[in-house]
């Protein structure tokens, strides 16, 4: 097992009231040197928030209400916001959802990648524009020194996230944190998109944290993954084996909920009821309401999460129904 | 072959690109503010060689002699060249008025910057300075200003300053607003470039476009009050020629010789016209697609 890179215990985000509403409600989970961590999820669930709150980019209307966030040895949940700074960009780097919206509509695209060079590594103006030529060859963008001279509104959708990738590789960063970078995307480039992140986090040893809905996405570009609900984090382990003996009822809810081209017969179920109101969460496990197997012990109690062996953990006080649930029907072979 | 697809899809988008290029000469008022804003201040450059006859220089044997050869527009009450006055009166008057424009544009748009980046005390005590100023009229703000402060060109500069930053501090804060929340700031800080760089290279770009195109019917705004203060004797001291002056000196034989005043009316009147049609096209062009 590789080392740990950054550690999240008890994350809280509080968007204070009233009602206060807990966006991140006590998630946990740690990121290790060189692999890919999917964190999934409904929206609302709080992937975005978490993802935000680990370099200190919350909205202006949250705020962190608790946790660790121990990277490199510094809790970056008590660092001040210059020792942020410090990290952003240059150790932790950010891809967002939409590359139209995320690069400024009035700069070049040469001049963006080759912006953080330039003002935080302090490069010269002529080696932060090799530099950006570098990385937009590195993540496939053609023609680099006519691209260069382009605003983003002159580029396709798959060359500005191409774009936006050079920008988060431009200081060499250790981890590269992803906001659903595919979502806007169709689903060619979405696939070129993906193959690109892959082979450039082995190629450049990162680490990346993928957050989607998408657990395609999850599977085909992931190690381990994240299951997030209403806040908190429900399961962890191997994409592999999450995905295929999954531990936790949302979890397995989540993946019979995925249309399967392959098997037409399988019978794609929507999960009942919605997803919870986080002013006020249910009590006990907060997947009761609209859990298929719950028992008594499951509405009140505090859930965390529980090992299942060396590399799983669940926080579900009744995994096996689950397990005995897949047995019976196997959720999609593909995945 | 998906990425031969986007590279053509790029060779299309790229035929598009500077628009502003390509499209300045069809918007008309563009065109046309250019146009008679750019003869104006052609014009007042040359007025040396435009005019043959010194607009200081008075001839008491020549007074309020009509339109002839040696003298286009006639003489005024004193013998001075009403031509030559006129160009000379546009170099002081645009002078005055485009620095008039640019300590309000720098001031007002700086203080709108920070006070809609970041908020807090900072846009309160902003706001609160904005409303002490918009509580008067401009005019008679202006005028009270130059009125307490002496007259002169140095204090138009400082009333037009104190009172028409605000305008482009307005602005600039509500454009900050709504580009604050926009992703490329949030991806600006997310490579942690400093408040200071984002301010000045992502925000600045993308909110000033509106005050420029304010600023320039704001010019128009601004000769007006520097010729009514003219008119007013708190303006630009004599002798140096100002159309506010021609206007108010030629009054006095609005009977007789009713081109004295009419002409530096005309004159004022086209270049604020020229100025509108300008910022018209202004807004036009750089509007995004």
């Amino acid at each position: 097992m590789s080392e740990t890179l950054l550690d999240v215990r008890d994350l809280r985000v509080e968007f204070p009231g009233p009602p206060a509403v807990r966006a991140v409600d006590g998630a946990s989970f740690d990121i290790r040197a060189g692999e890919a961590l999917g964190v999934v999820g409904e929206s609302g669930s709080g992937k975005t928030m978490a993802l935000r709150a680990l370099v200190g980019l919350l909205p202006r209307s949250a705020r962190l209400a608790g946790g660790t966030i121990v990277f490199e040895g510094m809790d970056l949940a008590t660092a001040s916001p210059e020792q942020l700074r410090a990290v952003r960009g240059r150790s932790i780097s950010m891809i967002f959802q939409e590359p139209m919206t995320a690069l400024n509509p009035v700069m070049r695209i040469g001049e963006q990648i080759g912006e953080g060079p330039l003002v935080r590594l302090g490069y010269g103006r002529r080696r932060a524009r090799e530099r950006a030529l570098e990385l937009m060859r590195l993540v496939g963008i053609p023609d680099p020194a006519e691209r260069a001279e382009a605003y983003p509104h002159e580029l396709s959708g798959g060359l500005r996230q191409r774009a936006m990738i050079a920008i988060a590789l431009s200081m060499e960063p250790k981890l590269i944190l992803c906001d659903e970078p595919t979502t806007a995307l169709d689903v060619t480039i979405q696939d070129q998109i993906l193959k690109l992140l892959l082979s450039l986090r082995e190629r450049l040893d990162v680490s990346i944290v993928f957050v989607s809905h998408d657990l395609a996405v999850i599977a085909q570009t992931c190690q381990r993954v994240a299951v997030m609900y209403a806040g908190q984090v429900v399961e962890t382990g191997p994409v592999e084996q999450v995905f295929r003996e999954p531990r936790h009822p949302y979890t397995l809810s989540l993946l019979r909920s995925v249309p399967d081209v392959d098997n037409v017969r399988h019978q794609l179920t929507a999960i009942p009821g919605s997803p919870p109101d986080l002013a006020d969460p249910p009590s006990g496990c907060r997947f009761h309401p609209r859990c298929p197997f719950v028992q008594p012990d499951c509405v009140a109690g505090a859930f965390p999460l529980r090992p299942l062996g060396p590399e799983r953990a669940t926080a579900c006080i009744h995994p096996d129904a689950a397990a005995a649930d897949v047995r019976r029907e196997p959720v999609l072979a593909g995945g | 072959m998906g990425a031969a697809a986007e590279t053509f899809a790029e060779a299309v988008v790229i035929e598009h690109r500077r628009g502003f290029r390509r499209r300045w000469y069809r918007t008309p008022s563009f065109v046309a503010g250019v146009s008679i804003l750019g003869s104006i201040v052609l014009l007042a450059v040359l007025a040396p060689v435009a005019s043959w006859h010194d607009p200081i220089q008075q001839d008491l044997s020549q007074i309020l002699q009509s339109p002839s050869w040696d003298h286009p527009l006639g003489t005024d009450e004193l013998g001075r060249d009403v031509w030559a006055r006129l160009l000379f009166g546009a170099r002081t008057d645009l002078r005055v008025a485009f620095l008039a424009v640019l300590f309000p544009f720098v001031i007002g748009t700086t203080i709108g910057l920070l006070a809609g980046y970041f908020g807090g005390w900072m846009d309160t005590v902003a706001n609160w300075f904005v409303s002490v100023v918009v509580a008067f009229p401009f005019y008679v703000l202006i005028i009270a200003l130059v009125f307490a402060l002496g007259s002169g060109t140095r204090n138009i500069y400082i009333a037009i300053t104190i009172v028409g930053w605000v305008s482009y501090m307005r602005i600039v804060r509500g454009e900050v607003l709504v580009a604050k929340r926009r992703d490329y700031v949030l991806a600006a800080r997310a490579g942690g470039l400093s408040d200071t760089r984002i301010i000045g290279r992502h925000l600045l770009p993308n909110v000033i476009t509106q005050a420029i195109v304010f600023a320039m019917s704001d010019i128009v705004l601004d000769i007006l009050a520097i010729v009514t203060l003219g008119y007013l004797g708190l303006g630009v001291q004599p002798p140096t020629p100002d159309w506010g002056k021609m206007i108010a000196d030629g009054q006095t034989y609005l009977t007789t010789q009713w081109e004295l005043s009419t002409i530096p009316g005309i004159a004022v009147v086209i270049t604020a016209l020229g100025l509108s049609l300008l910022a018209d096209g202004l807004a036009d062009l750089l509007r995004p697609e």
